[in-house]
Protein backbone atom coordinates (compact mmCIF):
# COMPACT_ATOMS: atom_id res chain seq x y z
CA UNK A 1 0.00 0.00 0.00
CA UNK A 2 2.62 2.26 1.01
CA UNK A 3 4.46 1.72 -2.37
CA UNK A 4 1.37 2.35 -4.48
CA UNK A 5 1.19 5.86 -2.54
CA UNK A 6 4.94 6.70 -3.00
CA UNK A 7 4.89 5.45 -6.71
CA UNK A 8 1.47 7.82 -7.33
CA UNK A 9 3.21 10.70 -5.47
CA UNK A 10 6.63 10.47 -7.89
CA UNK A 11 4.63 9.89 -11.01
CA UNK A 12 2.36 13.07 -9.77
CA UNK A 13 5.42 15.19 -9.30
CA UNK A 14 7.36 13.85 -12.28
CA UNK A 15 4.64 14.04 -14.40
CA UNK A 16 3.84 17.93 -13.74
CA UNK A 17 7.44 18.68 -14.49
CA UNK A 18 7.87 16.78 -17.51
CA UNK A 19 4.62 18.21 -18.89
CA UNK A 20 5.74 21.93 -18.60
CA UNK A 21 9.76 21.64 -18.79
CA UNK A 22 9.29 19.63 -21.80
CA UNK A 23 6.35 19.00 -23.45
CA UNK A 24 5.08 22.36 -23.68
CA UNK A 25 8.26 23.60 -25.03
CA UNK A 26 8.15 21.08 -27.62
CA UNK A 27 6.00 23.11 -30.25
CA UNK A 28 6.18 20.10 -32.33
CA UNK A 29 5.35 21.15 -35.78
CA UNK A 30 4.82 24.95 -34.56
CA UNK A 31 1.48 24.18 -32.86
CA UNK A 32 1.57 20.64 -31.20
CA UNK A 33 2.32 20.45 -27.42
CA UNK A 34 0.92 16.89 -26.55
CA UNK A 35 -0.58 16.52 -22.78
CA UNK A 36 1.36 13.70 -22.08
CA UNK A 37 0.41 13.99 -18.35
CA UNK A 38 -3.03 12.22 -19.20
CA UNK A 39 -0.56 8.90 -18.26
CA UNK A 40 -1.28 9.34 -14.89
CA UNK A 41 -4.77 8.21 -15.68
CA UNK A 42 -4.18 5.27 -17.10
CA UNK A 43 -1.29 4.07 -14.52
CA UNK A 44 -3.24 5.20 -11.25
CA UNK A 45 -4.44 1.93 -9.41
CA UNK A 46 -8.32 0.73 -10.44
CA UNK A 47 -9.25 -0.13 -7.07
CA UNK A 48 -8.39 3.35 -5.44
CA UNK A 49 -10.77 5.40 -3.65
CA UNK A 50 -12.60 7.12 -6.51
CA UNK A 51 -13.38 10.18 -4.18
CA UNK A 52 -9.85 10.70 -3.68
CA UNK A 53 -8.75 10.11 -7.41
CA UNK A 54 -11.15 12.78 -8.38
CA UNK A 55 -9.28 15.31 -6.12
CA UNK A 56 -5.81 13.84 -6.99
CA UNK A 57 -6.91 14.64 -10.71
CA UNK A 58 -8.26 17.83 -10.30
CA UNK A 59 -5.03 18.94 -8.34
CA UNK A 60 -3.08 17.75 -11.00
CA UNK A 61 -4.49 19.07 -13.85
CA UNK A 62 -4.86 22.78 -11.54
CA UNK A 63 -0.71 22.57 -10.84
CA UNK A 64 -0.18 22.18 -14.86
CA UNK A 65 -2.47 25.31 -15.02
CA UNK A 66 -0.44 27.45 -12.87
CA UNK A 67 2.92 26.75 -14.48
CA UNK A 68 1.38 26.88 -18.31
CA UNK A 69 -0.88 30.28 -17.49
CA UNK A 70 -3.86 28.23 -18.34
CA UNK A 71 -6.69 29.16 -16.21
CA UNK A 72 -7.97 26.11 -14.78
CA UNK A 73 -8.10 24.71 -18.39
CA UNK A 74 -6.41 21.14 -17.53
CA UNK A 75 -8.09 21.19 -14.19
CA UNK A 76 -11.51 20.84 -15.21
CA UNK A 77 -10.28 18.12 -18.38
CA UNK A 78 -8.49 16.12 -15.66
CA UNK A 79 -11.31 15.98 -13.38
CA UNK A 80 -13.58 15.05 -15.72
CA UNK A 81 -11.45 12.40 -17.09
CA UNK A 82 -11.44 11.09 -13.65
CA UNK A 83 -14.89 11.30 -13.27
CA UNK A 84 -15.45 9.56 -16.91
CA UNK A 85 -12.83 7.05 -16.32
CA UNK A 86 -14.83 4.25 -14.31
CA UNK A 87 -17.54 4.21 -17.69
CA UNK A 88 -14.46 3.80 -20.00
CA UNK A 89 -13.05 1.22 -18.58
CA UNK A 90 -16.66 -1.05 -18.48
CA UNK A 91 -17.07 0.29 -21.85
CA UNK A 92 -13.15 -1.67 -22.72
CA UNK A 93 -12.34 -4.19 -20.56
CA UNK A 94 -16.13 -5.59 -19.94
CA UNK A 95 -17.92 -5.66 -16.76
CA UNK A 96 -15.23 -7.82 -15.55
CA UNK A 97 -12.57 -5.14 -14.61
CA UNK A 98 -15.04 -5.54 -11.45
CA UNK A 99 -13.81 -8.58 -10.49
CA UNK A 100 -11.32 -8.95 -7.32
CA UNK A 101 -8.57 -10.20 -9.49
CA UNK A 102 -8.65 -7.92 -12.39
CA UNK A 103 -5.53 -6.43 -13.88
CA UNK A 104 -3.90 -5.49 -17.18
CA UNK A 105 -2.30 -8.37 -17.65
CA UNK A 106 -5.25 -10.36 -18.50
CA UNK A 107 -6.17 -7.82 -21.67
CA UNK A 108 -4.94 -7.56 -24.76
CA UNK A 109 -3.29 -4.66 -26.38
CA UNK A 110 -6.17 -3.65 -28.02
CA UNK A 111 -7.93 -3.24 -25.28
CA UNK A 112 -5.84 -1.08 -23.69
CA UNK A 113 -4.55 1.16 -26.32
CA UNK A 114 -8.37 2.00 -27.15
CA UNK A 115 -8.66 2.70 -23.26
CA UNK A 116 -5.87 4.72 -23.28
CA UNK A 117 -7.17 6.65 -26.82
CA UNK A 118 -10.69 6.94 -25.16
CA UNK A 119 -8.80 9.32 -22.12
CA UNK A 120 -6.95 11.14 -24.00
CA UNK A 121 -9.81 12.19 -26.72
CA UNK A 122 -12.17 13.22 -23.48
CA UNK A 123 -9.85 14.93 -22.31
CA UNK A 124 -8.51 16.89 -25.51
CA UNK A 125 -11.52 17.78 -26.16
CA UNK A 126 -12.98 19.28 -22.93
CA UNK A 127 -9.60 21.36 -23.18
CA UNK A 128 -9.64 22.33 -27.00
CA UNK A 129 -13.30 22.94 -26.36
CA UNK A 130 -12.91 25.68 -23.16
CA UNK A 131 -9.73 27.08 -24.27
CA UNK A 132 -11.16 28.22 -27.37
CA UNK A 133 -14.94 28.42 -26.42
CA UNK A 134 -16.16 29.29 -29.61
CA UNK A 135 -18.64 27.24 -31.48
CA UNK A 136 -17.48 28.99 -34.87
CA UNK A 137 -14.07 27.97 -34.55
CA UNK A 138 -15.13 24.27 -34.45
CA UNK A 139 -12.86 23.09 -36.96
CA UNK A 140 -9.79 24.47 -35.61
CA UNK A 141 -11.39 22.69 -32.49
CA UNK A 142 -11.23 19.02 -34.13
CA UNK A 143 -8.01 19.72 -35.90
CA UNK A 144 -6.24 20.52 -32.91
CA UNK A 145 -8.01 17.68 -30.93
CA UNK A 146 -6.71 15.47 -33.65
CA UNK A 147 -3.24 16.55 -34.35
CA UNK A 148 -2.34 16.59 -30.54
CA UNK A 149 -4.25 13.67 -29.14
CA UNK A 150 -2.61 11.54 -32.35
CA UNK A 151 0.81 12.93 -31.08
CA UNK A 152 -0.27 12.26 -27.06
CA UNK A 153 -1.45 8.84 -28.35
CA UNK A 154 1.71 7.61 -29.90
CA UNK A 155 4.10 9.25 -26.35
CA UNK A 156 1.92 7.87 -23.89
CA UNK A 157 1.87 4.23 -25.95
CA UNK A 158 5.61 4.60 -25.78
CA UNK A 159 5.62 5.96 -21.99
CA UNK A 160 3.45 2.66 -21.25
CA UNK A 161 5.61 0.46 -22.32
CA UNK A 162 8.62 1.47 -21.21
CA UNK A 163 7.57 2.33 -17.93
CA UNK A 164 5.07 -0.33 -17.37
CA UNK A 165 4.00 -1.11 -13.62
CA UNK A 166 4.47 -4.23 -12.38
CA UNK A 167 3.18 -4.24 -9.19
CA UNK A 168 -0.45 -3.52 -10.06
CA UNK B 1 -33.27 14.22 6.46
CA UNK B 2 -31.68 10.82 6.99
CA UNK B 3 -32.68 10.26 3.78
CA UNK B 4 -31.27 13.32 2.04
CA UNK B 5 -28.09 12.61 3.68
CA UNK B 6 -27.52 9.06 2.26
CA UNK B 7 -28.62 10.48 -1.25
CA UNK B 8 -25.92 13.11 -0.90
CA UNK B 9 -23.91 10.20 0.31
CA UNK B 10 -24.41 7.87 -2.38
CA UNK B 11 -23.21 10.43 -5.28
CA UNK B 12 -21.22 11.98 -3.30
CA UNK B 13 -19.25 11.64 -6.47
CA UNK B 14 -21.20 13.05 -8.69
CA UNK B 15 -21.68 16.33 -6.17
CA UNK B 16 -17.60 16.37 -6.07
CA UNK B 17 -17.63 16.61 -9.93
CA UNK B 18 -20.12 19.16 -10.07
CA UNK B 19 -17.94 21.58 -7.07
CA UNK B 20 -14.97 21.30 -8.58
CA UNK B 21 -16.23 21.75 -12.19
CA UNK B 22 -17.98 24.92 -10.78
CA UNK B 23 -14.51 26.37 -9.31
CA UNK B 24 -13.01 25.49 -12.30
CA UNK B 25 -15.44 27.25 -14.41
CA UNK B 26 -15.70 30.27 -12.41
CA UNK B 27 -11.65 30.54 -12.96
CA UNK B 28 -11.82 30.02 -16.53
CA UNK B 29 -14.21 32.43 -17.29
CA UNK B 30 -13.49 35.09 -15.43
CA UNK B 31 -10.08 35.31 -16.67
CA UNK B 32 -11.46 34.96 -20.45
CA UNK B 33 -13.34 37.99 -20.30
CA UNK B 34 -11.11 39.99 -17.34
CA UNK B 35 -7.41 39.81 -16.32
CA UNK B 36 -5.83 36.38 -16.11
CA UNK B 37 -6.04 35.46 -12.33
CA UNK B 38 -3.87 37.20 -9.74
CA UNK B 39 -3.29 34.50 -7.49
CA UNK B 40 -2.95 31.48 -10.30
CA UNK B 41 -0.17 32.19 -12.52
CA UNK B 42 3.30 31.66 -13.39
CA UNK B 43 4.86 34.33 -11.83
CA UNK B 44 4.56 33.08 -7.92
CA UNK B 45 7.43 31.56 -5.70
CA UNK B 46 7.34 27.43 -7.18
CA UNK B 47 6.67 27.95 -10.58
CA UNK B 48 8.72 30.82 -11.28
CA UNK B 49 11.85 29.10 -9.46
CA UNK B 50 11.13 26.00 -11.38
CA UNK B 51 11.54 27.89 -14.96
CA UNK B 52 14.48 30.04 -13.37
CA UNK B 53 16.35 26.44 -12.83
CA UNK B 54 15.27 24.80 -16.07
CA UNK B 55 15.82 28.34 -18.14
CA UNK B 56 19.30 28.17 -16.03
CA UNK B 57 20.44 25.27 -18.34
CA UNK B 58 18.65 25.20 -21.82
CA UNK B 59 19.67 29.30 -22.19
CA UNK B 60 23.19 27.97 -22.30
CA UNK B 61 22.27 26.02 -25.99
CA UNK B 62 21.90 29.58 -27.33
CA UNK B 63 24.54 31.82 -26.27
CA UNK B 64 26.65 32.31 -29.41
CA UNK B 65 22.98 32.94 -31.31
CA UNK B 66 22.15 35.63 -28.57
CA UNK B 67 25.30 36.90 -28.15
CA UNK B 68 25.48 37.64 -32.20
CA UNK B 69 22.17 39.33 -31.66
CA UNK B 70 23.08 41.76 -28.87
CA UNK B 71 26.47 42.74 -30.24
CA UNK B 72 24.78 43.38 -33.72
CA UNK B 73 22.32 45.91 -31.40
CA UNK B 74 25.28 47.54 -30.03
CA UNK B 75 26.73 48.01 -33.47
CA UNK B 76 23.38 49.54 -34.56
CA UNK B 77 23.05 51.99 -31.30
CA UNK B 78 26.46 53.16 -31.86
CA UNK B 79 25.95 54.16 -35.04
CA UNK B 80 23.01 56.37 -34.24
CA UNK B 81 24.90 57.01 -31.31
CA UNK B 82 27.69 58.87 -33.52
CA UNK B 83 25.69 60.06 -36.25
CA UNK B 84 23.65 62.47 -33.53
CA UNK B 85 23.46 65.72 -33.78
CA UNK B 86 25.24 67.36 -30.66
CA UNK B 87 22.78 69.82 -29.64
CA UNK B 88 19.95 66.69 -29.42
CA UNK B 89 21.87 64.68 -27.11
CA UNK B 90 19.20 64.19 -23.92
CA UNK B 91 20.35 65.77 -20.82
CA UNK B 92 21.90 62.37 -19.06
CA UNK B 93 19.90 63.54 -15.49
CA UNK B 94 17.81 60.62 -14.80
CA UNK B 95 14.85 62.98 -13.92
CA UNK B 96 14.78 64.19 -16.86
CA UNK B 97 13.99 61.28 -19.27
CA UNK B 98 10.46 60.08 -19.79
CA UNK B 99 11.14 56.29 -20.25
CA UNK B 100 13.35 53.92 -17.77
CA UNK B 101 14.53 50.74 -19.84
CA UNK B 102 15.35 47.72 -17.62
CA UNK B 103 16.52 44.26 -18.90
CA UNK B 104 15.33 40.48 -17.57
CA UNK B 105 15.79 37.27 -19.09
CA UNK B 106 12.35 35.03 -20.43
CA UNK B 107 12.15 31.83 -18.26
CA UNK B 108 8.94 30.73 -20.28
CA UNK B 109 7.45 31.02 -23.52
CA UNK B 110 4.39 29.87 -24.74
CA UNK B 111 2.60 30.60 -28.62
CA UNK B 112 0.50 27.84 -29.23
CA UNK B 113 -2.50 28.19 -27.26
CA UNK B 114 -5.10 31.43 -27.34
CA UNK B 115 -3.95 33.42 -24.98
CA UNK B 116 -0.07 32.83 -24.41
CA UNK B 117 2.12 34.47 -21.71
CA UNK B 118 5.32 35.06 -21.02
CA UNK B 119 7.27 34.60 -18.03
CA UNK B 120 9.96 37.16 -16.86
CA UNK B 121 12.45 36.26 -14.26
CA UNK B 122 12.11 39.71 -12.51
CA UNK B 123 9.58 41.39 -10.38
CA UNK B 124 8.67 44.08 -7.68
CA UNK B 125 11.84 43.94 -6.22
CA UNK B 126 13.79 44.77 -9.70
CA UNK B 127 11.19 47.51 -10.32
CA UNK B 128 9.32 45.16 -12.18
CA UNK B 129 5.45 47.27 -12.44
CA UNK B 130 2.60 46.28 -14.14
CA UNK B 131 1.33 47.71 -17.56
CA UNK B 132 5.06 48.31 -18.33
CA UNK B 133 6.09 47.77 -22.11
CA UNK B 134 7.90 44.87 -23.23
CA UNK B 135 10.25 44.76 -26.26
CA UNK B 136 12.91 43.01 -27.85
CA UNK B 137 15.99 44.37 -29.87
CA UNK B 138 13.75 43.70 -33.20
CA UNK B 139 10.55 44.86 -31.87
CA UNK B 140 7.07 45.05 -29.66
CA UNK B 141 6.43 41.55 -27.77
CA UNK B 142 3.57 42.30 -24.78
CA UNK B 143 2.41 44.06 -21.28
CA UNK B 144 3.44 43.03 -18.28
CA UNK B 145 0.20 41.00 -16.46
CA UNK B 146 1.01 39.60 -13.06
CA UNK B 147 3.95 40.47 -10.75
CA UNK B 148 5.46 39.06 -7.91
CA UNK B 149 8.35 39.68 -5.77
CA UNK B 150 10.89 37.90 -8.02
CA UNK B 151 9.02 37.23 -11.29
CA UNK B 152 6.71 38.66 -13.68
CA UNK B 153 3.82 37.13 -16.47
CA UNK B 154 3.63 39.28 -19.50
CA UNK B 155 0.91 39.45 -21.70
CA UNK B 156 1.61 38.74 -24.91
CA UNK B 157 1.07 40.17 -27.87
CA UNK B 158 0.21 37.07 -29.04
CA UNK B 159 -2.96 36.78 -26.79
CA UNK B 160 -6.50 37.30 -28.04
CA UNK B 161 -7.04 39.45 -25.29
CA UNK B 162 -4.21 41.73 -26.61
CA UNK B 163 -4.73 45.01 -28.00
CA UNK B 164 -2.11 47.51 -28.80
CA UNK B 165 -2.17 50.69 -30.43
CA UNK B 166 -0.33 50.78 -34.00
CA UNK B 167 0.25 52.65 -36.61
CA UNK B 168 1.40 53.21 -40.54
CA UNK B 169 5.06 54.17 -40.31
CA UNK B 170 4.38 56.41 -43.21
CA UNK B 171 1.20 57.64 -42.67
CA UNK B 172 0.47 58.24 -39.19
CA UNK B 173 -3.01 56.39 -39.36
CA UNK B 174 -3.40 54.47 -36.29
CA UNK B 175 -5.37 51.53 -35.63
CA UNK B 176 -5.49 48.84 -33.17
CA UNK B 177 -3.15 45.13 -33.36
CA UNK B 178 -4.94 42.34 -32.53
CA UNK B 179 -4.51 38.56 -32.98
CA UNK B 180 -6.99 35.46 -34.14
CA UNK B 181 -5.14 32.98 -32.80
CA UNK B 182 -4.24 31.24 -36.27
CA UNK B 183 -0.25 31.95 -37.10
CA UNK B 184 1.83 32.84 -34.07
CA UNK B 185 4.42 34.95 -37.04
CA UNK B 186 1.60 37.79 -37.59
CA UNK B 187 -0.75 40.10 -36.13
CA UNK B 188 -3.90 41.89 -37.17
CA UNK B 189 -3.69 45.09 -37.62
CA UNK B 190 -7.87 46.96 -37.56
CA UNK B 191 -9.38 50.03 -37.90
CA UNK B 192 -7.50 51.58 -40.03
CA UNK B 193 -9.87 53.20 -42.41
CA UNK B 194 -10.58 52.56 -46.24
CA UNK B 195 -9.00 56.15 -47.82
CA UNK B 196 -5.66 54.99 -46.32
CA UNK B 197 -3.24 53.76 -48.97
CA UNK B 198 -1.52 51.19 -48.13
CA UNK B 199 1.41 48.47 -50.34
CA UNK B 200 2.49 44.93 -49.09
CA UNK B 201 5.62 45.43 -47.17
CA UNK B 202 4.87 48.74 -45.34
CA UNK B 203 6.34 49.10 -41.75
CA UNK B 204 3.82 49.13 -38.91
CA UNK B 205 5.53 50.50 -35.41
CA UNK B 206 3.81 51.83 -32.05
CA UNK B 207 1.56 54.78 -32.12
CA UNK B 208 2.16 56.42 -29.03
CA UNK B 209 -1.30 56.71 -27.95
CA UNK B 210 -1.21 54.88 -24.88
CA UNK B 211 1.25 55.53 -22.09
CA UNK B 212 2.69 51.91 -21.95
CA UNK B 213 4.89 51.95 -24.90
CA UNK B 214 6.98 55.02 -26.82
CA UNK B 215 6.42 55.64 -30.14
CA UNK B 216 8.14 54.00 -33.42
CA UNK B 217 8.67 50.85 -31.67
CA UNK B 218 9.00 48.53 -34.67
CA UNK B 219 5.84 46.04 -34.69
CA UNK B 220 6.06 44.17 -38.69
CA UNK B 221 5.58 44.50 -41.90
CA UNK B 222 1.89 44.32 -43.86
CA UNK B 223 1.77 40.92 -45.48
CA UNK B 224 -1.84 41.01 -47.27
CA UNK B 225 -4.58 43.41 -46.58
CA UNK B 226 -8.69 43.60 -47.31
CA UNK B 227 -11.58 45.38 -46.25
CA UNK B 228 -13.93 44.39 -42.92
CA UNK B 229 -17.29 43.12 -43.78
CA UNK B 230 -18.46 46.15 -43.25
CA UNK B 231 -16.49 47.95 -46.23
CA UNK B 232 -15.55 50.70 -44.40
CA UNK B 233 -12.12 49.45 -42.83
CA UNK B 234 -8.73 47.48 -43.14
CA UNK B 235 -8.06 43.89 -41.87
CA UNK B 236 -4.65 43.89 -42.05
CA UNK B 237 -2.03 41.10 -41.72
CA UNK B 238 0.81 42.12 -40.07
CA UNK B 239 3.98 39.70 -40.27
CA UNK B 240 5.97 40.15 -37.09
CA UNK B 241 9.60 40.98 -36.85
CA UNK B 242 9.96 38.89 -33.87
CA UNK B 243 10.61 35.56 -34.15
CA UNK B 244 8.33 35.09 -31.08
CA UNK B 245 9.22 30.88 -30.95
CA UNK B 246 13.34 31.90 -30.29
CA UNK B 247 13.44 35.16 -27.45
CA UNK B 248 15.90 34.96 -25.03
CA UNK B 249 16.43 38.65 -23.81
CA UNK B 250 13.78 41.34 -23.42
CA UNK B 251 13.77 44.93 -22.54
CA UNK B 252 11.25 46.45 -20.40
CA UNK B 253 9.84 50.02 -20.98
CA UNK B 254 8.54 52.11 -17.77
CA UNK B 255 7.04 55.52 -18.82
CA UNK B 256 7.67 58.11 -15.74
CA UNK B 257 5.17 60.39 -16.91
CA UNK B 258 1.97 57.69 -16.60
CA UNK B 259 1.01 58.49 -13.44
CA UNK B 260 0.46 62.07 -14.55
CA UNK B 261 -1.08 60.91 -17.57
CA UNK B 262 -3.41 58.55 -16.30
CA UNK B 263 -4.28 61.56 -13.57
CA UNK B 264 -5.16 64.03 -15.91
CA UNK B 265 -6.85 61.46 -18.02
CA UNK B 266 -9.43 60.33 -14.88
CA UNK B 267 -9.96 64.07 -14.16
CA UNK B 268 -10.86 64.49 -17.83
CA UNK B 269 -13.15 62.03 -17.86
CA UNK B 270 -14.75 63.02 -14.14
CA UNK B 271 -15.54 66.85 -15.39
Amino acid sequence: MNNTVFLNSLRFVLLILAQVLIFNAMNFMDSINPLVYVIFFYWYPIKGNRTLFMLISFLLGFMVDIFSDTMALNAIASLTVAYARPVIMRFCFGVNYEFQNFSFKNTTKVQRITFMALLILIHQLVFFSLEILSFAHILLILKKVFATGLVTLVLCTLFSSLFSPTSE
Amino acid sequence: MQRIINFVLRNRNAFLYGFLLLISLVITIRSHSYHQSKFFNSSKWLTGNVYGSAADISSYFGLREENNRLVRENEQLRKMLFNMKVDSVQPLDSTLTAYEVLSARLIKNSFTSPRNYITIDKGENQGIKQDMGVITTKGILGIVENVSSNFATVQSVLNTKSNINAKIKHSEYFGSLVWTAEDYTIAQLVDIPRLVPLVVGDTIVTGGMSSIFPKNIPIGTIKKYDLNAAGSFYNIDVELFNDMANIKNVYLIENKNKEEIKALEARTLNE
